[in-house]
């Protein structure tokens, strides 16, 4: 039925292309073929600002991650570096963004690695073209073997356990963790971490573009099991829209929640949300301006080949004063 | 009487001029697109004409191309794959799987996701003929199943909802090698994914123009109850059309899964829209019966190009989306000033 001739002829042609280009296949794991952690001094800038590109897996839109790149944005003002922001949820297009930046020869790189494996080869060949890297907000596992000078963030699951250990503390019996973002490995550590030190944990995925959804996947969750006490939502928007469910079911269920935003604010002023685990990624966006400027200028590194903790840090009732105004301009 | 008509030539068998016979083309639209968006962007920025520049819009249109491609021959028959993108995922998921938590060889976990793939492609196409829905809306439920079945068996499965660890796997060098290897132009790396391309792009022009087959997917996509009645099996041709599609998410899943080393739950969610995209600004009809595969092809790289050049220059990323839909606004719009002058021509 085809004409197989044809297509056979075309196939064979391509195929012999593909033999006879010079190729080289993705390397293997083996247990010493990361990239060397150590970084060679780096040369004195030569003239003009500086030129960093932020790539995140944040997808545009999203409140934790506006404030990251607010405090990107102030570093580049405060330090005179010229600060790109880009950011997209699929890792292989976070990888091409990545290559992009490395073409356009930027003087320093920031990359968040929800998905350490993807980038993996994007990030070496930046550090073997001579970028500094920063990691933040997650991968710190693999920052230093993919070359980076540095990883800023938060560890999940000490952060998970904390949570767990304040709703236990409170007298909590039974969570409902509520899961965001399907591919994001953080979340799930966080609910693992809230797990180890809590007890009794249920997760509920919802999907934070669909707020309508996600508040209805809640209230059905807790309509359905009167026995939950606590909610925790591991995002301020999914926080609002939890301790609205809760009101709808009339539910006895108070809510924590990870990050804040003016609404969670408000919430745990009137009550309703019970704390906030606070990573503080202004930090995220802020420091790795700071260490790259200082890496290129005074060939400093910091951290000592540990991650720089920007959490977690706890807001509740007796703080949540200090705190409010700087949430409110959407930099806490 | 008789002179009279002998002196006037008969229109249907006249000598065409070359501008004429170029204006019917489905792709020149898009190749006139992709020649303004390719100028634009290299006077613009810096660093899109440089090899590395080059090398990384050519990644990001390529795997994009190789579904456009497919898709556009589904589409050409008349049909939608809306599950196409979440596919992409759902292969990469099967072979990551089986190859990580099974401890399976590469090469038999690929073969079993092919399988797989195969498999929805033909239950798509199976379920479209025999309930005469629109395929719109059936793969609108192979789509939200296939997503569901992604985070539900990856997490039943590895209790997380990455999917890593490929490297370590056995095969994978050599799978590696033929999906997701890179190769050396005057010292840039590229990757293969763009052989890929040119090879998936290659193989479905030659199919459509110039095979049986091809006669029979414009047949099917022009009258459904024509191509029946000169005998043109549509049943058949319309499901290897859907197996087309799924073959083509294989193979991007493939290349994703060597490449990238990991997969998550919710990749390929919403790509689905970026394929038919790609193939409109190529040339085809939303309504079937028209189109072509190297349109296609240089529809997506249209959309390679626009999504990296607007980070060459380095313009606010706020802006990003609303950027590029206006850019596949301008390309669609120019495709369709052409068609309408290419129909003017036939007439």
């Amino acid at each position: 039925m085809f004409s197989m001739k044809k297509l056979a002829g075309v196939a064979a042609i391509a195929a012999a292309g593909l033999v006879l280009s010079a190729c080289s296949g993705p390397s293997a794991d083996n247990s010493s073929s990361s990239a060397s952690g150590s970084s060679s001094a780096a040369a004195p800038s030569t003239g003009g600002p500086l030129k960093i590109a932020v790539v995140t897996h944040g997808t545009s839109g999203d409140a934790f991650w506006n404030v990251v790149k607010n405090g990107a944005e102030q570093a580049g003002k405060d330090l005179n570096v010229g600060v790109d922001y880009f950011a997209d949820g699929d890792p292989g297009n976070q990888a091409r963004l990545i290559d992009n930046a490395v073409a356009q020869k930027v003087g320093g790189l920031v990359v968040s690695m929800a998905n350490p494996q993807a980038l993996q080869t994007s990030i070496q060949n930046a550090v073997k073209a001579g970028i500094p890297v920063v990691t933040i907000n997650s991968g710190e596992d693999s920052s230093a073997a993919f070359g980076a000078i540095a990883h800023v963030g938060q560890s999940e699951g000490l952060a998970g356990q904390g949570a767990g250990q304040r709703l236990k503390a409170a007298g909590k019996t039974k969570l409902l963790c509520v899961i965001h973002e399907a591919g994001n490995i953080g979340q799930n550590q966080r609910c693992d971490g809230a797990k180890q030190t809590f007890g009794t944990v249920s997760t509920l995925q919802v999907d934070i573009s669909n707020p309508t959804d996600a508040q209805a996947r809640i209230r059905g969750a807790l309509q359905s099991d009167p026995s939950i006490d606590a909610v925790l939502a591991l995002n301020s928007q999914v926080a609002a829209r939890a301790v609205d469910a809760a009101k709808e079911a009339s539910s006895k269920a108070q809510v924590a929640t990870f990050d804040l935003n003016a609404d969670v604010v408000a919430a745990i002023k009137a009550g309703t949300i019970l704390f906030a685990v606070d990573q503080q990624q202004y930090e995220q966006g802020y420091l790795p301006i700071v260490f790259l400027k200082l890496y290129k200028e005074n060939g400093n590194t910091i951290g000592g080949g540990k991650p720089v903790q920007t959490g977690p840090g706890f807001v509740d009732k007796s703080n949540i004063d200090t705190v409010a105004p700087y949430a409110q301009r959407g930099t806490r | 009487m008789t002179a009279a008509i002998q002196a006037q030539p008969d229109e249907r068998v006249g000598k065409k001029s070359l501008t004429d016979r170029l204006v019917v083309r489905p792709e020149i639209g898009a190749l006139l697109g992709a020649v303004l968006v390719f100028v634009f962007f290299s006077v613009v920025t810096g660093q899109f004409l440089s090899p590395l520049g080059v090398a990384t819009w050519l990644d990001d249109s390529s795997t994009l191309g190789i579904m456009a491609v497919v898709v556009a021959l589904l589409m050409v028959g008349g049909e939608f794959d809306l599950s196409a993108g979440v596919m992409t995922a759902s292969t990469s998921l099967v072979t990551a799987i089986l190859a990580t938590q099974a401890g399976w060889n590469v090469w038999l976990a690929l073969g079993v996701s092919l399988a797989f793939a195969l498999g929805v492609g033909a239950f798509n196409g199976w379920l479209v003929m025999k309930t005469g829905l629109p395929s719109f809306i059936v793969t609108l439920g192979s789509f939200l199943a296939l997503q569901g079945l992604n985070l539900g068996v990856t997490r039943l499965v590895t209790s997380t909802v990455q999917v890593s660890g490929m490297r370590s796997t056995s095969g994978y060098e050599s799978a590696g090698a033929l999906f997701a290897s890179t190769f050396d132009v005057g010292g840039t790396e590229f990757q293969s994914s763009i052989i890929w391309w040119i090879v998936v792009t290659a193989v479905a022009a030659v199919l459509l123009m110039r095979t049986r087959f091809g006669n029979w997917i414009f047949a099917v996509g022009g009258s459904q109850v024509s191509a029946r009645s000169v005998g043109v099996p549509v049943v058949r041709t319309k499901i290897l059309l859907f197996m087309g599609t799924a073959l083509g998410a294989w193979l991007v899943g493939s290349i994703n899964i060597l490449r990238f080393a990991s997969v998550q739950a919710n990749q390929g969610i919403g790509l689905e829209f970026q394929y038919i995209i790609a193939a409109v600004i190529g040339g085809c009809l939303l309504t079937g019966g028209f189109g072509s595969a190297v349109g296609a092809a240089i529809g997506a790289l249209i959309f390679g190009m626009a999504r990296q050049g607007i980070v060459f220059a380095q313009w606010n990323s706020d802006w990003f989306m609303l950027f590029l839909g206006i850019m596949l606004l301008a390309a669609v719009l120019v495709n369709n000033a052409f068609r309408r002058r290419a129909e003017r021509v036939r007439r």
